[in-house]
């Protein structure tokens, strides 16, 4: 039935392909729009390093805060890890713009069908509409806008965490217990196979991703580190059977003072006294 | 070739007007209304095929009457809201153009089709203290043939809206706590059940827009919880 004002002929229950075929004006064509241009290849910003691992209640995703142009600074305090529904989260390495942009589809995205379908998707599902968003973007990755999430939740059918990786052809591969993508990604990967546990608590978690992010962003400048002068620290968010919670800022700093502290030199205090 | 009838457009609009409230009428009302932390949305419904439903982060639905035209309205009203709150911001997303663009549809139908919708619909929006402007709730009735009305502290819709309105006329209270507004409005369906004298928890459907919930405000409540607040 169609309704007068109301417009659109789409009757699925998919934002995505509602956008698409109801409203393509909205839609973003990066592949499109960079051929119009005859732009090269561009450098838009990207370094990065998110992270994603399992602990005993469930999943961690926690990715640094840094956006860089070049060698350029763009920006200090982008979020690159969002919660894209009560269970799930997403964390983006690539690209800035259709990085974000496609973590705010794939939030709609879910909400659209549960609000449409009256119950959520399962966690395999939201995975696999992810996968699809991520090959739609394979013309503008090949120009290189490249898009690469992780996706994580608690699948509450199965009663456990669970972590993907993509590839810019949409490929989707299930983690059995951590993945760390972006330009810092290796040295996060690191840590968190020596020091990794799925029994480990909350606390014991929050501090192996801090410490592997900081690891990160000592050897990858790309990966911005904790900055305790301007207070920005890495977005940290835990996913259990009760739902998403996201790590506050003290909880963080304490995480990186027990990482830290223990690794400081004393000769740099002497140093710093005989200054 | 056949003879044309003529039959005047009074008659036409009062027999479409009366076909829809009959159909209206055969179904079971649903109640909206005020609570100190917000609006609670109820129906007796004991299928699993939802009256009420979540729009957007303050706004909900409910219907009455047949369910594929009322579903099909909710659904609509779904697309235009993500839609519209994907193009602007999610504050821009309001009751009342919504339940315009329902009154327009609705009346659309009705003076055009040769079927009227035999459906009467509520858009109910939670105010939002740190919105100027949108600090109070709204709600809405819309009619089948499109017209539009606005509510404060309680609307009922469906077959015996008259008869209930004036019973939660006589009852209601501003600011009840959630447990007394359930109450009230379970014995207003209750008044409606054709002399049954309970409607049993699992029978109601109920959600909420909660003010104090952030981002998402609308919670459908499980049989066990209801169960636990009808009690207390």
């Amino acid at each position: 039935m169609r309704f007068s004002g109301f417009g659109g002929t789409y009757e699925g229950s998919s934002f995505a392909e509602l956008l698409e075929i109801d409203q393509p004006q909205m839609r973003i064509a990066w592949s499109q729009l960079l051929q119009q241009t005859g732009a090269a290849p561009i450098a838009a910003p990207h370094g990065t390093t998110v992270l994603a691992f399992k602990y005993a209640d469930g999943v961690i995703v926690a990715g640094d805060r840094l956006a860089t142009e070049g060698y350029r600074v763009a920006s200090r305090d982008v979020q690159k890890v969002y919660a894209t529904d009560g269970h799930s989260m997403i964390a983006i390495a690539g690209a800035a713009g259709p990085a974000i942009e496609m973590a705010r589809l794939m939030r709609i995205e879910l909400e659209h069908y549960e609000k449409i379908e009256g119950e959520a998707l399962e966690l395999d599902g939201k995975a696999n509409k992810l996968s699809q968003m991520v090959r739609a973007n394979l013309p503008a990755a090949m120009q290189g806008l490249v898009v690469v999430p992780l996706f994580a939740g608690y699948d509450l059918r199965r009663r456990q965490g669970r972590i993907w990786k993509f590839d810019v052809t949409g490929g989707r591969y299930e983690e059995a217990d951590f993945d760390a993508t972006g330009s810092g990604g290796l040295y996060a990967k690191e840590v968190l196979k020596q020091r990794h546990h799925s029994d480990a608590s909350r606390a014991e978690a929050l501090e192996i991703a801090v410490t592997a992010l900081q690891n990160a962003a000592d050897e990858d400048r790309g990966t911005g580190g904790i900055d305790t002068v301007r207070r920005i620290f890495p977005t940290v968010l835990t996913c259990s059977h009760a739902g998403i919670q996201s790590a506050v800022e003290s909880e963080i700093e304490s995480a990186y003072q027990r990482s830290v502290a223990p690794r400081a030199n004393p000769r740099m205090e002497h140093r710093g006294a005989g200054a | 070739m056949s003879i044309p009838f003529y039959v005047s457009p009074e008659q036409v609009m009062q027999d479409k007007a009366e076909y829809a409230r009959k159909g209206i009428g055969r179904g079971k009302s649903s109640i909206t209304l005020e609570y100190r932390d917000g609006i609670l949305l109820m129906a007796e419904n004991p299928s699993s095929l939802s009256k009420i439903g979540e729009i957007y982060d303050r706004i909900a639905f409910a219907g009455v009457g047949k369910f594929s035209e009322f579903d099909q309205l909710r659904k609509v009203g779904v697309r235009y809201a993500d839609v519209k709150g994907y193009a602007y911001s999610r504050d821009d997303v309001r009751a009342r153009a919504l339940a315009n663009a329902y009154s327009q549809a609705m009346g659309d139908v009705f003076t055009r089709e040769l079927k009227p919708l035999e459906v009467e619909v509520i858009v109910a929006e939670v105010g939002d203290p740190e919105l100027a402007g949108h600090e109070h709730n709204t709600i809405y009735r819309i009619q089948f043939d499109g017209s539009i009305s606005d509510h404060e502290n309680f609307c009922v819709i469906g077959g015996l809206s008259d008869e209930l309105g004036s019973f939660l006329q006589s009852r209601y209270q501003a600011s009840m706590p959630l447990g007394e507004a359930l109450q009230l409005g379970r014995a207003a369906l209750e008044r409606a059940s054709n002399g049954r004298s309970s409607v049993p928890p699992q029978n109601l459907e109920v959600c909420l827009l909660e003010k104090a919930r952030i981002g998402r405000k609308f919670r459908r409540l499980a049989t066990d919880e209801l169960n636990q607040l009808l009690a207390g």
